[in-house]
């Protein structure tokens, strides 16, 4: 972690506390988002997402394989991040750490319990052959806010995934390459991410915001305003009224993230 | 003697999968200045290679066996997403990613002026987003415009290119088909300015005079690699 001079910190919460944030935006607004989906043709589904300068790229592979024991009659999806060491000067090269973890979870969390993905689809012989979908975060560009720019661009990549139509014929697996069919996706779910600084609530933390931050909530809402997975970092407590009104502020933002998958 | 003149020219004739002329490259795209957090970073797409590069430092070293006391050190990491392939990838590095990251960093570094930077570390992270076949110059190629938008000194621009043989014909810049199927891969590596070699593989099989004109062939790639290198600064940073 980087070390904030005392006045940097000072001179943001200040800006915040009169509702005002050092790149102008409104404490519930947004910065420049971009998203691009199938920039990998080798990737089953692929896209780029940019929410300002942080820059993500998500692809996903299929393969066949053995679902869990308990749960034998659903696909596997397996999210895996990795926070390259060309996205920030303090992110080094080695086996993911806590942060890279939560990442990938938070994101398979909200996909996974979202149920977008109709898994029991994805199995083809129960208990023996299922799909298993691997959606990989390569993170390029660190500028502040994965969570939602990785659940963004998982959607998105999800949405530009083509599997290969598998088929059972006297007992046995044919995969047909020629023919690729889209995922079985049901109501989709997207993530809105807030920072707690001074007495403020400000939604998508920039850089320099997250590193002043005291509290971070991340809320995961499906299209009809379900939660679907939460995650709170940072060890200043939050209190249930900056909560609920985190949540109001995410059924909105929700519909307006929708707006730019595919 | 028709006949076998016929056969001849047909063989000669022979195009290559992607309808490409012996000496032809694959397409060609460098951009500088890609990356908001990196000191230096360049995009590359060659073909179905797309490539990042980010560059950071000179910096302090924290890490005592990255320090040498006369001049800076060199760290690079070549890495694959583990979607850039056709089946995925596991992530971390592998044998081979290690050999690329050596022989890469071994290319680059007699180009740059290190003495400069004694104790100091310069970490080179190449990324494999897509691969199709000749990753590791593409890397190297894209990794010295990276250095270059660092603001490192340098007294050339190293930039690589391969050849091989692929149906008993010496061809330049083989594609994923070619390497897998083809008879020779060389990759080689140049400082454009004085023509010398900084990286030379080779796995196949070549007599003398085959590879002499492969060398000759590649380096000839190389040094038309060499101007879109530096068409991509002059976008970046005018001419």
């Amino acid at each position: 972690m980087n070390v904030v001079p005392e006045i940097t910190r000072k001179s943001i919460t200040d800006l915040i506390n009169n509702l005002e944030r050092p790149d102008s935006r409104a404490l519930d607004e947004y910065r420049e988002i971009s998203l691009e989906t199938g920039v990998i043709s080798k990737a089953e589904g692929s896209a780029r997402v940019k929410i300002g300068s942080s820059q993500i790229i998500v692809g996903t592979k299929s393969q066949l394989g053995s679902p869990f024991p308990d749960t034998p009659n659903v696909g596997v999806i397996m999210t895996n991040s990795e926070l390259l060491p060309m996205a920030a000067p303090e992110f080094e090269p080695g086996p993911p750490d806590e942060k890279s973890v939560e990442l990938a979870r938070v994101t398979d969390r909200c996909i996974r319990e979202s149920q977008m993905v109709d898994l029991e689809k994805l199995c083809l012989v129960e208990g023996k052959k299922v799909w298993m979908i691997f959606i990989d975060l390569h993170i390029l560009d660190y500028d502040g806010n994965l969570m939602d720019a990785a659940v963004l661009g998982a959607v998105a990549a999800l949405l530009n995934t083509r599997i290969p139509k598998a088929t059972m014929v006297d007992d046995e697996i044919v995969i047909d390459y020629e023919n690729k069919e889209p995922l079985p996706i049901r109501e989709k779910a997207l993530m809105c991410t807030f920072a707690k600084i001074g007495e403020q609530m400000v939604l998508d933390p920039s850089l320099a915001e997250e590193e002043i931050l005291s509290a971070r909530l991340s809320i995961g809402m499906t299209e009809s305003g379900n939660i679907c997975a939460l995650q709170k970092g940072g060890a200043t407590p939050l209190t249930k009224e900056e909560i609920m009104n985190a949540v109001k502020i995410t059924e909105e933002k929700t519909k307006e993230l929708m707006e730019y998958l595919p | 003697m028709i006949i076998i003149i016929t056969e001849d020219t047909n063989l000669g004739a022979k195009s290559r999968e992607d309808g490409r002329a012996f000496d032809e490259l694959r397409p060609l795209k460098i951009e500088a200045g890609v990356l908001e957090r990196a000191d230096g970073s360049a995009y590359l797409e060659f073909g179905g290679n797309k490539i990042l590069v980010a560059v950071y430092g000179p910096k302090e070293s924290h890490i005592r066996r990255f320090q040498r006391p006369d001049r800076a050190y060199i760290r690079c990491r070549y890495n694959m997403a583990p979607f850039s392939v056709d089946d995925r990838k596991r992530p971390g590095p592998d044998r081979r990613s290690m050999e690329i990251s050596k022989v890469t960093a071994e290319a680059l570094q007699p180009s740059i002026l290190l003495e400069k930077y004694p104790r100091a570390l310069i970490d080179i992270f190449i990324e494999v987003l897509e691969a199709e076949g000749g990753t590791r110059c593409a890397g190297i190629t894209a990794a010295s415009v990276a250095l270059a938008d660092a603001g490192i000194p340098m007294k050339d621009m190293v930039v690589a290119c391969a050849s091989g043989k692929v149906n008993d014909q010496i061809v330049l810049d083989l594609s994923e088909v070619e390497d897998k199927e083809g008879q020779a891969d060389l990759p080689v590596a140049i400082m454009p300015r004085s023509g010398e070699i900084t990286l030379l593989q080779s796995d196949g099989s070549l007599n003398a005079g085959e590879f002499e004109k492969a060398v000759d062939l590649a380096v000839e790639g190389c040094q038309a690699i060499s101007k879109v290198q530096q068409d991509a600064l002059k976008k970046r940073y005018g001419e």
